[in-house]
């Protein structure tokens, strides 16, 4: 511990080891079978279940919380799983209180829901760590499919594709697969190397390879991938980031929170992420919240999170902004940046209150300064290397019916193609349904 | 706060809430921990005959069957009576019973259907001061295979024999206990009134297997891999009860013969419905040895507010107010139409009874688009399956339709008069109405 919370400038070592195990622990631990037992008790079993309805991959949630309350919890799993291949990260990464639990009866009842997210995971990995892969794959088809993107869309099209007996090829621009998984989330929503071990168990299905390191553009195209594959499936998520906009946008220490989360990720050692005292994170999203509790779990004295709107408008949900203010993060909302000031590196950011009027959101002229000398930037991202060819709608890929394209052949979803909320979830179903209608197109003709 | 004294066939007790022979009263330790929890009498471990006392298994002993929650609902026992010398037991009650003489304290006694074993025993117990005997003439297991215990309860004759010399032999109160192990419970309560029985308690266990160990494949309680019928008890046994406390409390034989009830009493509200019904007290075991013997303050406490409440002002108020309304099917009003009424207020919208109602009764609930359900009166039969499987209270109520409505369901007006079966056009053997 070199440095302390109270070291300026943006710094590693502001903390203990122990310090740095305790906070990136697993958020929300596994349920043991006792725990398990008592919150699978308190399912109702609703008839046509809301939230089943609720979910965008339609787990049949009172079926699997009833297997588990009559002692099978892998039977739990295979139900969760059949729907949602990735089931055991949405467990830990689902906005559950904004989805399933929101609508569960008793949270209408009591105010206090099932605890679905939780008994999934307790399903999914009491099937995972008994190392069994409940599905095989069917009998090969001979067609080969390209999947580009290894995140929750392409793994999950990439899935059940291989089900049906095609073989697929799954292409990724990073060094590891899992996509936002791997790079994008918390890291004490998914403790224990958790993204990998899940790509690594779903591709004991067989029939999948896996080339890292290879992004569309250069030696690999659409094109050429329409010509060598049967079909092929865009899932190349958000690869770019909006700019502030804001004067002095380009200061040291004004990054980009993704990679400040994805950073984070990949440190073997949490005490060699660098980290300021005074920390602002711009941006109401779940990403911005990512960046802001982890600042202040790797020891930032402050935290501040500003958003330009009213807290009703961030998309974190009420839960996150709870959890992050229970972590010690400020939030400001109604306030936009203006500029950024410091020599060479940032030392502070200027804010102008908003008003919402019938224009849209203007800025007033009242205003005021936060102590910053490490700025993140979470103010969403947009899509980036769009192969020529594909029509847009707004900035994403236009899609019809489950996932086709303009062009022939050609399938997207995850966060790269338009609708969709781009949760984990969302992918995880749209690159499912994707993979169903090419199995359908592939074989129908 | 009502005064919960009770006078049970001349035994006074501060209240109607007695421990059953059982577990929790084999030894004088706990049945002193009973007295100061607050319990009004107890019924002391069944008593065998003199010399080597049986022994029990030195495996498990209960099996049991849980609602959500791990809630115990059912409780069964391969225990056998008392595996203590009798010399020991008589020597504890006398203690307890000169330490607690405002308590009740029964002695209940298993011996063989021999004149002569009964007439030695008895004198012994008398020398106690226990308030009286309860025959156990119920356990369906181990004993009876003896011939004792509810070999005995399942033969009138035999129940008549013993209870005579038990009177013959003993001179105060014997209360005959029954076992729900026969088809029809006035033949035994009869033939314990006809023997002279003071009074009846009843139910004695159920001959049970509370599940199967599927990995050993042998019964539970497991005992190396093999398992026997036991007795259950607990909540789950509760209706069983009070049918049977009812039939006899109803039936023109035995009609005013004090009845001690038992089985499944766990709240004050199960007590007042076994009163309700005719029993005179009531007697527990299975929610003492679930929750430890505090529970009897709770069934105190709530047995002498809702007394209050009603204002009821003496246990012997309460007893046999249910039984005039206990009848045969056939009596049963067929004039009396109602229907259920979901209130949406309460309604959380789980749909459990639009699932009842669609798939195993009679497609009576509609389900809107927006998870609204409401009562189709044109098919509602008013079964009551939506009340039952309605995870609130009070949500869903069977609401009776007021004379001269006409009932959707069969066009037909509402009529106040009370019609039964017996006079009715469909029943070959139909009288007619008056």
């Amino acid at each position: 511990m070199a440095n302390s919370r109270l070291t300026p400038g943006v710094v590693a070592q502001r903390l203990g080891d122990q310090d740095y195990s305790r906070n990136f622990a697993d958020k929300d631990p596994l349920l043991d079978t006792h725990e398990a037992a008592v919150a699978a008790d308190r399912c109702y079993f609703c008839h046509d279940a809301p939230c089943v309805t609720a979910c965008p991959t339609d787990i049949d949630i009172p079926m699997f919380i009833r297997e588990i309350q009559t002692g099978n919890p892998q039977a739990a799993a295979r139900t969760i799983l059949e729907q949602n291949i990735l089931g055991g990260m949405c467990a830990r990464v689902c906005p559950t209180e904004q989805l399933c639990e929101e609508k569960c009866v008793r949270e209408v009842a009591e105010g206090k829901p099932v605890e679905i997210g939780r008994l999934q995971r307790y399903a999914t990995d009491t099937l995972m760590s008994a190392d069994v892969h409940p599905f095989t794959r069917g009998a090969a088809t001979g067609k080969k499919v390209a999947v580009v993107g290894a995140g929750p869309a392409g793994l999950s099209a990439a899935h059940r594709l291989a089900m049906k007996g095609h073989d697929v090829v799954i292409f990724d621009a990073r060094e590891k697969p899992g996509g936002l998984n791997e790079y994008g989330i918390a890291t004490y929503k998914t403790a224990d190397n958790f993204a990998q071990r899940e790509v690594d168990w779903l591709m004991q299905i067989g029939g999948i390879t896996i080339e890292t390191g290879k992004a569309l553009g250069g030696d690999l195209t659409l094109d050429g991938l329409r010509g060598d594959y049967d079909a092929v499936f865009l899932a190349i998520g958000l690869a770019g980031v909006n700019a502030l906009r804001a004067e002095g946008e380009e200061k040291t220490h004004v990054t980009d929170a993704v990679d400040f989360i994805a950073a984070l990720r990949q440190a073997g050692d949490f005490g060699s992420v660098p980290v300021g005292r005074d920390v602002v994170v711009i941006g109401g999203g779940m990403t911005a919240v990512d960046a802001a509790v982890q600042s202040k779990l790797l020891g930032a004295e402050h935290v501040t999170m500003v958003y330009r709107r009213g807290r009703d408008a961030m998309s974190a949900s009420e839960y996150e902004q709870d959890h992050a203010a229970s972590k010690g993060v400020r939030i400001i909302t109604g306030a936009a940046p203006l500029r950024l000031h410091g020599n060479g590196a940032v030392a502070e950011i200027e804010f102008a209150y908003t008003e919402a009027g019938p224009d849209g959101l203007t800025l007033t002229d009242n205003t005021f300064r936060l102590k910053a000398d490490q700025v993140f930037k979470a103010i969403g991202q947009t899509l980036d290397g769009v192969p020529a060819g594909l029509e847009l709608t707004g900035r994403k890929i236009s899609v019809t019916g489950a996932g086709r394209t303009s062009l022939t052949g050609v399938w997207a979803g995850g966060d790269c193609a338009a609708g969709g909320d781009d949760l984990t979830v969302t992918a995880v179903a749209e690159g499912r349904d994707a993979a169903e209608d090419i199995h359908a197109t592939l074989m129908g003709g | 706060m009502a005064d919960l004294t009770t006078d049970f066939v001349g035994i006074k007790s501060p209240n109607p809430f007695w421990l059953a022979s059982a577990p929790p009263t084999d030894k004088e330790y706990n049945v002193r921990r009973a007295f100061e929890a607050g319990w009004g009498g107890v019924v002391w471990k069944t008593l065998g005959a003199e010399g080597p006392p049986v022994v029990n298994v030195n495996g498990p002993r209960y099996g049991a069957i849980y609602g959500a929650d791990r809630r115990l609902l059912g409780l069964n026992n391969i225990e056998l009576i008392t595996d203590r010398p009798l010399e020991v037991n008589l020597e504890e009650m006398a203690n307890v019973k000169a330490d607690y003489p405002d308590r009740a304290l029964i002695a209940s006694i298993m011996v063989p259907c021999e004149e002569k074993e009964w007439k030695a025993i008895l004198p012994r117990v008398a020398e106690t001061g226990c308030d009286g005997i309860e025959l156990n003439f119920g356990c369906p297991h181990g004993m009876s295979e003896r011939g004792m215990g509810s070999a005995v309860g399942q033969v009138p004759e035999y129940i008549e024999m013993v209870t005579r010399w038990c009177k013959q032999y003993y001179d105060r109160p014997v209360i005959v206990k029954l076992t729900p192990n026969i088809t029809d419970i006035r033949y035994p309560a009869r033939a314990a009134h006809n023997g002279g029985a003071d009074a009846v308690s009843l139910i004695n266990t159920v001959s049970s297997i509370t599940s199967v160990n599927l990995d050993t494949m042998s019964p539970e309680p497991s005992i190396d891999g093999q398992g026997s019928h036991g007795g259950y008890c607990g909540p789950a046994v509760k209706p069983i009860a009070l049918n049977m406390v009812a039939e006899i409390a109803r039936d023109p034989e035995t009609r005013g013969l004090p009845i001690s009830g038992i089985g499944g009493v766990t709240t004050w509200r199960d007590a007042a419905e076994f009163l309700a019904l005719g029993a005179g007290n009531v007697q527990v075991c299975t929610a003492a040895m679930t929750y430890g013997f505090r529970v009897v303050q709770e069934m105190a406490s709530g047995l002498s507010q809702w007394m209050d409440e009603k204002g009821i002002t003496s246990v012997d108020e309460v007893v046999g107010r249910a039984t005039p309304n206990v009848t045969d099917w056939q009596f049963l009003n067929l004039n009396y139409i109602a229907k259920a009424k979901i209130n949406e207020d309460l309604c959380i919208k789980c749909g459990r009874c639009y699932a009842a109602c669609e798939d195993t009764s009679h497609q009576a609930i509609a389900m809107s688009e927006d998870r609204t359900f409401s009562v189709i009166d044109e098919e509602c039969v008013a079964c009551n399956l939506c009340v039952n499987v309605c995870p609130v209270e009070e949500c869903i109520t069977m609401e009776k339709m007021p004379n001269g409505a006409t009932d959707p369901r069969t066009g037909k007006v509402v009529d106040d008069t009370y019609s039964n079966w017996t006079s009715h056009p469909n029943n070959p053997a139909a009288t007619a109405a008056e």
